[in-house]
């Protein structure tokens, strides 16, 4: 029997969605022409008043946000409430070093534990589950969101954060956990790891997962379920809507379903900007209709994907996005960390090195791999191998500082990088998603 | 006086060695002298030649990455113990060898040719030649 968190909202009947959309709206576009000046002006530049924008069918009037505004306004200049109104901040990496950073006060943490609470419901947890939050917690919205998704069910949670893998699996057969939460990557190899130690799905205590921050194939989601004996389950969100928990999966298993009551999804032409239809596939742009301290407006989120409002045999009414099918720029999630190849580069320049690189992205026994090939340049090179080494040990410093992952870095001859007409070849991607 | 080695990177990787080698060879340039230091993915050869200059610009023109480093020569009697009477001096003057390699085929049988890189060239080469060590010239290499 399915089971919801919040039955009445998860099932609300369209009309009433609609309604309560409607009110949201109004009340959201007021709140953000009043406290936020660079998100007014752009208001103010297409002659937009909060009194244009009457019901959700109004929406496509408003000016798009993106990655690019949040860089611009970085760190404060998108926020909505006072600091003294703020409790929390967690936090992205951004195109070209500088970090994404969304606020939040108690109620946005309350209104996106709820969306996690209603994935973890979901996949049918309770307060009898025993729920094991394997993501990272801190900056990441991985461990913060689905822990307190987690407490909201009333599971008894294991909050293990990532890594330590041999530890993880003694919790999960000590405590006989029911629930995993982390990136799909990491739960086949939780699920590699247990098999090798003689663990079979019969033994492993573990009925559901619920695995998000990075693509994945519906092969590996049969590999995860039978190796684990589990059912799996997609989540989907960004830090700049609140974490995970913007979409989730229901037993249906077939696309996500959006927490329509604080996000309304649209999905446009990338280079028009024209709203498509239902069923067309375009670029996912996102409304949330009531955080208060990062209240982003038609924020455009780079992910190729489709919506369906068809009934979905679980019984909630929310429509439903299928994965993320690519991106409209050069993003790349690798182990669930968000990856520009610009700030690769902006790290190679700063140690020295020409933008001469390659970056190759593949997955080994199930973990993402990142290989930054650079070439060497007179200036960087020495008869020294010892001084060479160190640098290329900086390098890999500089670049995990920098992405928070451990890279793997090759010095190679000069123009042995992959160019294709002229223009280097930057990113290889050998990842079978 | 100190004389000039020719380094070059290379990959590590099948074939890379010999790219140069026959780059050089393609040029009539003739090393004389030849190590190699390895790590797991690149590598670093280190010559001397007998056209420094020359084997500098063919090989920066065939897209390799070369440099010149400073080295000492010194020829020591080839007989047991030869090496050892130039180290007790390395020792003595305190002088740290960073790498060493041998010279190839020298006409002179009677001495064995070693090339040193030293930290601070300038200073331990005065150091040296105050102990009677004193490091082979240009144009001495040349004629070995």
């Amino acid at each position: 029997m399915e089971r919801y968190f919040q039955p009445e909202i998860e099932c609300a009947p369209r009309e009433e969605m609609i309604k309560l959309q409607n009110e949201k709206l109004v009340k959201q576009v007021q709140h953000v022409w009043d406290n936020v000046p660079y998100y007014r002006k752009k208001m103010e530049a297409k002659g937009l008043t909060p009194a244009d924008i009457k019901t959700i069918d109004d929406l496509h009037k408003l000016p798009f946000l993106c990655k690019d505004d949040l860089r611009e306004a970085y760190p404060y200049g998108l926020m909505g409430k006072p600091l003294k109104d703020c409790v929390r901040i967690q936090s992205t990496s951004g195109t070209t070093g500088k970090r994404v950073v969304a606020f939040y006060t108690q109620h946005d943490i309350d209104l996106w534990e709820d969306c996690c609470a209603r994935a973890i419901t979901a996949a049918g947890g309770t307060n009898e589950s025993v729920c094991q939050v394997s993501y990272g917690y801190g900056l990441f919205t991985g461990g913060p969101g689905l822990n307190g998704g987690s407490h909201k069910v009333g599971c008894l949670t294991v909050p293990t954060s990532s890594g330590n893998t041999d530890r993880q699996i003694m919790f999960i057969m000590d405590l006989q956990a029911t629930i995993l939460c982390c990136t799909p990557s990491y739960a086949a190899y939780l699920g590699e790891r247990m098999k090798e130690m003689g663990f079979g799905p019969d033994d492993i205590p573990l009925k559901a997962g619920i695995f998000g921050a990075e693509a994945w194939s519906e092969e590996m989601r049969r590999d995860i379920e039978k190796t684990l004996g589990i059912k799996a389950y997609d989540i989907y969100g960004l830090t700049e809507l609140s974490g995970p928990g913007v979409s989730f999966e229901c037993s249906a298993q077939q696309g996500m379903h959006v927490n329509e009551d604080h996000f309304i999804p649209e999905i446009i032409d990338p280079v028009t900007g024209e709203v498509l239809p239902e069923g067309q596939q375009g670029e996912l742009v996102f409304t949330s209709l009531d955080k208060e301290a990062f209240p982003l407006l038609r924020y455009r989120t780079r992910d190729i994907c489709t919506l369906t409002r068809e009934k979905c045999p679980c019984g909630r009414t929310h429509v439903r996005m299928g994965k993320p099918k690519g991106r409209t720029d050069d993003m790349l999630i690798i182990r669930g960390v968000n990856v520009f190849p610009s700030q690769i580069e902006t790290v190679l320049i700063n140690h020295g090195y020409a933008a001469n690189y390659q970056i190759v992205v593949d997955r080994v026994n199930n973990t993402d791999t990142l290989d930054v090939q650079v070439e060497m340049t007179p200036e960087m090179f020495t008869d020294n191998v010892g001084e060479i080494q160190a640098r290329q040990k900086a390098l890999v410093e500089g670049l995990r500082s920098m992405l928070g992952l451990t890279a793997r870095v090759t010095l190679v001859a000069p123009k042995t990088i992959a160019r294709s007409e002229g223009k280097a070849v930057r990113v290889v991607d050998k990842r079978k998603i | 006086m100190s004389i000039k080695q020719v380094s070059v990177f290379l990959e590590n990787k099948p074939g890379q060695l010999s790219a140069m080698t026959a780059l050089l060879a393609a040029n009539n340039i003739d090393i004389r002298a030849l190590s190699l230091a390895e790590t797991e993915d690149f590598g670093i050869a280190r010559m001397i030649v007998d056209d420094i200059y020359e084997a500098a610009n063919v090989l920066r023109n065939g897209d390799f990455i070369a440099n010149f480093s400073h080295v000492l020569a010194f020829a020591v009697p080839d007989e047991p113990g030869g090496l050892n009477k130039l180290l007790n001096a390395f020792n003595d003057a305190e002088v740290n060898i960073e790498y060493m390699y041998a010279f190839l085929g020298a006409k002179d049988t009677e001495h064995a040719y070693m090339i040193f890189r030293v930290t601070d060239t300038k200073g331990s080469e005065a150091k040296l030649a105050a102990r009677g060590w004193r490091p082979l010239t240009q144009e001495e290499i040349a004629a070995v």
